[in-house]
């Protein structure tokens, strides 16, 4: 159980491939980053993962087992998904649904040590003082930092976010990675997430896989992915690279000259 | 607003407290269940006083005979009935939303009610096929109902389908029965169109001791599978995706739970008739009073279900002394107004 690894799949979403023999492999202990522009198909890729889109060729591979080849229950058991979608139109309280993240210890009367560590996993991202609060009354933001305490709940060998930081301010947005970051050595988890902030993603991910035509256009390191004639060509938009006092490679995105100019009469 | 947990011992203190709120809530409404079936029975063309009521139920040969037979054998399983009846279709209506992701769903909007409607027709209009008219009238309305549940079965186990597909599929069900509906009675003489609009009123009249029990045993056991996966239709309320990702198998669940639900609602409405709206309405007080925390929601919708049934059982007898109207008119009549009350009172 080292690693997660996709090879040679292909995925066609409509008319349009997302992936054209596609091929990566996660290893166990990393957190990993999709980047790309819209629409390039980040979360479906995620999605083919979890076996919720269909190859259209190519083999996913968990350790010993193959997507294809085992029930879709038994393929997830092992995947705690984060999907983008944060909306909830039921009426269950924070608490309740962060519960349902271990769904398999829940029966008619629910224990003390498993409603212990449910507070707890709220307690750890931060939002325990949400508990009681119904979840449809909740912030985007808010219901980010619930659903994650889900997924942490249910223990997974694999953590997939999608987007997991989009609503998320910049207090939460360091919480939540931070524990993404911690839990993936501790656990040693296979983590991939997509996340649009690249600055965000060099600060905490190990490795990046920068997606675009249905391929992955670069990946490795953080400072090897993120060249700024790389990065200027995929966005299509002028950027310039700082770092950070660590070091740390910083994505500013710059004003066209002209735009500039016509903004400034003066 | 209450203080704000910060710890987890008074978070989870709080957590208990709001549990055994709700079951008290859950006692409650089923307390009120028995005091509305002592009224049932007491109400009707000779009435009796509630403690006359109470002690033939409890001291049964301690009393006149004539007492005794109006009790038991005309309006005990009347009165039973109608928590019976009520509660299958709080349940049903609780569950199909619950299905759907859909707060306008009940067994009635995905055309099962219809569907009955049109089996008791056509044997009403047609005959019983060998069978006596008491009996072939609800086998009719089971068949139909399940056939009507075949076909959802068929768009349910679509993978790609997706909730609103189905509800749009059981609309479009409701009109298909009652097109034909309307045929077998524009095709049928007036005194068996007066007897097929008859049943489709909905009365209690028609509850034997025998189909009572039968309506009951179905009722318990399709509850008690359905309360078994609990849980993983709460999940559900989360949304497919994310219901799979914590474990549920959502198509096995989805298949499943309108199977109970079909089965449960069939019966009732076999040997009732139409009843609409408590399946809509029950589930939402329940949804208000306790959320969505099916260990409450559940039996919540199925108690606030009876009652409500049992008290327009009641009240289908005194609203105009000595005339009796088939409940099944004035569950709409009572329960809209009391709807836009409740949904206008919500803060």
């Amino acid at each position: 159980m080292n690693s997660l690894s996709l090879s040679n799949i292909s995925i066609i979403r409509g008319e349009t491939p997302i992936a054209k023999n596609l091929s990566l492999e996660l290893i166990k202990g990393q957190v990993n980053a999709i980047l790309g522009p819209n629409g390039v198909g980040k979360s479906t890729l995620l999605k083919a993962i979890f076996g919720e889109v269909e190859l259209a060729g190519g083999r996913v591979v968990y350790g010993e087992t193959q997507l294809q080849d085992v029930a879709l229950q038994t393929w997830r058991a092992p995947i705690g998904y984060m999907p983008q979608d944060t909306f909830i139109s039921a009426s269950l309280s924070a608490l309740e649904v962060v519960l349902l993240g271990q769904l398999s210890a829940l029966s008619m009367h629910v224990g003390e040590e498993v409603l212990e560590n449910a507070l707890q996993a709220m307690d750890k991202v931060g939002c325990l003082h949400l508990a009681q609060r119904d979840i449809q009354s909740l912030s985007g933001g808010q219901r980010q930092l619930i659903l994650f305490a889900q997924v942490l709940l249910g223990q997974p060998e694999i953590l997939m976010l999608d987007e997991p930081v989009s609503a998320l301010d910049m207090h939460h947005q360091a919480v939540l990675l931070e524990h993404v970051a911690r839990e993936t050595k501790q656990r040693e988890l296979i983590t991939v997430m997509v996340i649009h902030d690249l600055s965000l993603a060099a600060q905490y991910a190990d490795h990046l896989f920068l997606l675009k035509d249905g391929s992955i256009q670069a990946r490795g390191a953080p400072m090897d992915v993120l060249q700024p004639e790389t990065i200027s060509d995929i966005y299509d938009v002028d950027i310039e690279r700082l770092f950070d006092s660590d070091g740390i490679p910083v994505i500013q995105p710059k004003r066209r000259k002209e735009s500039l100019d016509s903004t400034n009469p003066l | 607003m209450p203080l704000e947990p910060a710890t987890i011992s008074s978070a989870l203190k709080s957590q208990r407290r709001l549990e055994s709120r709700r079951w008290r809530m859950i006692l409650g409404f089923a307390l009120f269940c028995l005091a509305s079936l002592i009224l049932d029975v007491a109400t009707g063309p000779s009435m009796l006083a509630p403690g006359e009521v109470l002690r033939t139920l409890l001291l049964a040969d301690d009393v006149d005979a004539m007492t005794s037979v109006i009790v038991f054998d005309l309006r005990l399983p009347m009165a039973l009935m109608a928590l019976s009846v009520g509660a299958a279709l709080g349940v049903g209506g609780a569950e199909i939303q619950t299905l759907l992701n859909n707060p306008m769903a009940s067994p009635y909007t995905l055309g099962l009610a219809a569907a009955a409607g049109l089996g008791a027709s056509i044997v009403i209009a047609f005959g019983g096929f060998g069978l006596p008219v008491t009996l072939a009238v609800p086998v009719g309305a089971f068949t139909m109902t399940m056939f009507a549940a075949g076909i959802l079965f068929v768009f349910a186990s679509m993978r790609r389908l997706s909730s609103e597909m189905l509800v749009l599929a059981g609309i479009a069900l409701l009109f298909f029965f009652q097109s034909v509906l309307s045929l077998v009675q524009y095709l049928s003489a007036p005194e068996v169109s007066q007897q097929i609009l008859f049943w489709l009123f909905g009365s209690l009249t028609k509850a034997t001791w025998e189909n009572l029990a039968f309506t009951t045993v179905v009722t318990v056991i399709c509850t008690a599978f359905l309360f078994k996966d609990a849980w993983q239709l709460t999940a559900l309320r989360l949304g497919e995706e994310r219901a799979s990702s914590v474990g549920v198998n959502t198509k096995a669940l989805r298949l499943r739970v309108l199977f109970f639900v079909a089965v449960m609602t069939a019966v009732a409405i076999s040997f009732v008739g139409v009843i609409g709206f408590i399946g809509l309405v029950a589930p939402h007080v329940a949804r208000m009073l306790v959320g969505e925390d099916q260990r409450f929601f559940l039996p919540l919708s199925m108690v606030v279900g009876a009652a409500f049934l049992s008290v327009a059982s009641v009240l289908s007898k005194v609203l105009v002394p000595g005339a009796l109207f088939p409940v099944g008119i004035v569950t709409s009549f009572i329960g809209v107004p009391f709807f836009f009350w409740i949904m206008l009172s919500r803060k």
